[in-house]
């Protein structure tokens, strides 16, 4: 399998001189295509630091990061933009859809800023909706959804575009059990399914059970990375 | 993407109806208020003209001094002209249809019932001529009344209304200032009241009776000057200057202390006051324009602090910088322009009514409302490019935080 990301020897530090903080100290990590990963870790330990890198919204202190073999360090602002918006889906913890605006428009988004047609991006916004099982709420805003529906929004959002990498920092930490597996659940099948490559931060070990791979941060290193027995 | 952005700003002014409005309220005061008071001061500088032209093409102004809205003091210095010019006038000069001397003194005109105060004119018969006025009752002055400075007058309908009403008072006294004064003739309406100035608000004397009871001296202030044929006009005024200043003893390369104007000369003056005023209150207007620029700008950063999530969401999505900037600063050009229209209905109400009140004629000044158009829009745009550039600044992680 071809590596999709790879960091190598990746540092991220904060601030300068005396409270300057390292927050990754020497990160190398492999995610090939197609998987599933779920990143875990203690508080502070540079989980949503790397997953900002990874996101191409950051850039690291020192160290080498390949996506698709092209070095993203060396990558302006716009071009980490472009990125973003041809490679790359986001999934937050507080779900971050748009004030008054309808889970319709939501989802339709970042296919107008790829230039996409109104018919076209209706098509393909109804289509991500189905796919998350909110088929006929995309005339409601975001105050008239519940948490659990915001996150499929959210979701929909990120996959509308068919992103090659999900990324999904604390996708469930706002939402029950019932509704964080339901989530879970629909992130296994776009991974199974649509062969979306999916990089998730969770501090639930049930939640981290969905993933095929679990990777431990501790003080800004990997402190383990485990593979599951495929499950299917 | 310009069109894209264009429907993201509109719905992005659709979501906020009451403070997108009251945004763009300083764009609409400043628009509407520089189009109205061009447009009003355009249409008093044309009733002037229109007022002017109604006279005809075939009259002449003489005024002592150089220009009537001289320097201070070189209309006191010239001499007045006195009757003996006019006579000289009368006689040298060939193919003169009038020639009126003119001078006048504000006094107050009592009836029986009421007063008024007004200007009186003294003159001869000619001025009626030169002025194209007709007797609605009576007769002009007589050779006596004329030479004998007698207490007598011509009223027009103005002065005839409020002091008699609706009576016809031919042959009745009224009084001006201190002396007695038989009406021997009323004037028949001009109806032209323009710009406060009520053409039939006139009392007309011989000008003996003027200079000996009002003005004390023998000066005559202006001399009217009508040609029988328009064709003379510019013989008839060099012939005027000529003379003029032979009598007045100037030395060759001695500027004139007189002028003679010809009534597009004397609209072009008058019309000079008003059009200095039209550009001052223009300019005083387009200070409110900046004003309601600078509003723009503050509700435009605002507005980015407000939406930093929002901002930060579009950035992650994968937005460009410049589409960011793009999205900030056609909305805040849009608003403006939307303003500047509301601004331009605004302005055609108020300039239609207003022109009524006013008694000027309203003409659409194409000119200045693109002008105002255009002027609000790069406001939008002079304004709203920091706020925007703030916002494609963002740091997406830090306004995904923002709370
Ligand atoms: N912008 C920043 N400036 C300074 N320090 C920062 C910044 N962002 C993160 N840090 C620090 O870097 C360390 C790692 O932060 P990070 O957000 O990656 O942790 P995390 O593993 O995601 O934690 P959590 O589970 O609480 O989300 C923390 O100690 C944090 O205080
Ligand atoms: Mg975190």
């Amino acid at each position: 399998m071809s590596a999709l990301i790879e960091f190598r020897n990746i540092t991220k530090t904060y601030g300068q001189g005396q409270a300057a903080f390292q927050a990754l100290r020497g990160v190398d990590l492999r995610i090939d295509e197609g998987d599933f990963v779920a990143v875990m870790g203690p508080s502070g330990s540079g989980k949503s630091t790397a997953m900002n890198i990874i996101g191409c919204l950051d850039v690291p202190t020192s160290g080498e990061y390949l996506f698709r073999d092209v070095h993203v360090e060396q990558l302006d602002r716009n071009q980490r933009a472009l990125l973003r918006r041809n490679f790359l889906g986001f999934v937050f913890q507080g779900f971050n859809l748009l004030a008054r605006t309808t889970a319709q428009e939501n989802v339709e988004l970042p296919l107008l800023y790829r230039g996409e047609s109104t018919t076209t991006r209706e098509q393909m916004a109804a289509a991500a909706l189905e796919q998350v099982g909110l088929t006929g709420w995309g005339h409601h805003t975001s105050a008239e959804l519940s948490g659990g529906q915001q996150q499929r929004v959210a979701i929909a959002r990120a996959i509308v575009t068919n992103p090659t990498l999900l990324l999904a920092d604390e996708p469930t930490g706002n939402l029950d059990t019932q509704r964080s597996r339901e989530i879970m659940e629909l992130l296994a099948s776009l991974n199974r399914d649509k062969g979306i490559t999916i990089l998730m931060v969770t501090h639930e070990p049930d939640m981290a059970e969905y993933a095929k791979r679990v990777v431990h941060f501790v003080d800004g290193r990997v402190d383990s990375d485990v593979r599951h027995r495929e499950t299917g | 993407m310009l069109w894209n952005s264009f429907l993201l700003a509109l719905r992005e002014i659709r979501r906020n109806l009451l403070r997108s409005f009251l945004t763009t309220l300083g764009i609409v005061i400043g628009v509407s208020a520089v189009i109205t008071m061009v447009t009003l001061g355009n249409g008093a500088t044309q009733a002037v003209k229109n007022q002017v032209a109604s006279l005809g093409s075939n009259l002449l102004q003489i005024r002592s001094g150089q220009r009537m809205f001289g320097p201070p003091g070189s209309g006191a210095r010239a001499p007045a002209f006195e009757l003996a010019d006019v006579a000289a006038i009368q006689e040298r000069i060939s193919g003169l249809a009038a020639v009126a001397p003119e001078i006048s003194r504000t006094a107050t005109v009592v009836s029986s019932a009421n007063n008024w105060s007004t200007s009186v004119t003294g003159s001869s018969n000619d001025f009626l001529l030169a002025g194209n006025w007709q007797l609605a009752a009576g007769r002009e002055f007589s050779k006596a009344e004329l030479d004998g400075g007698q207490s007598v007058c011509i009223i027009g309908e103005t002065i005839r209304r409020e002091l008699f009403g609706t009576r016809q008072p031919l042959g009745e006294s009224m009084r001006v200032k201190n002396f007695s004064c038989e009406i021997i003739g009323i004037l028949v309406s001009k109806g032209q009241a323009t710009m406060g100035r009520d053409q039939d608000e006139i009392v007309l004397m011989p000008i003996h009776t003027v200079q000996r009871r009002l003005s004390g001296n023998r000066d005559v202030s202006s001399i009217q000057v009508s040609v029988q044929n328009e064709g003379d006009i510019d013989r008839v005024k060099n012939e005027l200057t000529q003379l003029l200043r032979e009598r007045r003893r100037l030395e060759k390369g001695e500027d004139d202390n007189f002028n003679v104007q010809d009534t597009r000369q004397i609209a072009e003056t008058l019309s000079g006051t008003t059009q200095i005023l039209t550009t001052l209150l223009g300019a005083v207007a387009s200070v409110s324009l900046l004003v309601g620029g600078i509003g723009i700008m503050n509700i435009m950063l605002v507005s980015v602090t407000e939406r930093t999530r929002e901002i930060g969401i579009r950035l992650a999505i994968g937005a460009l910088e410049r589409e960011v900037l793009l999205q900030f600063l056609i909305e805040a050009v849009v608003l403006a322009m939307l303003g500047g229209l509301i601004g331009i209905v605004l302005a055609t109400l108020a300039s239609v009514g207003l022109a009524g009140v006013m008694q000027v004629p309203y003409s659409f000044n194409l000119g200045i409302n693109v002008l105002a158009f255009v002027f609000s829009a790069g406001i939008g745009i002079l304004f709203g490019f920091m706020p925007a550039k703030r916002a494609a600044r963002l740091d997406p992680i830090e306004a995904l935080r923002h709370e």
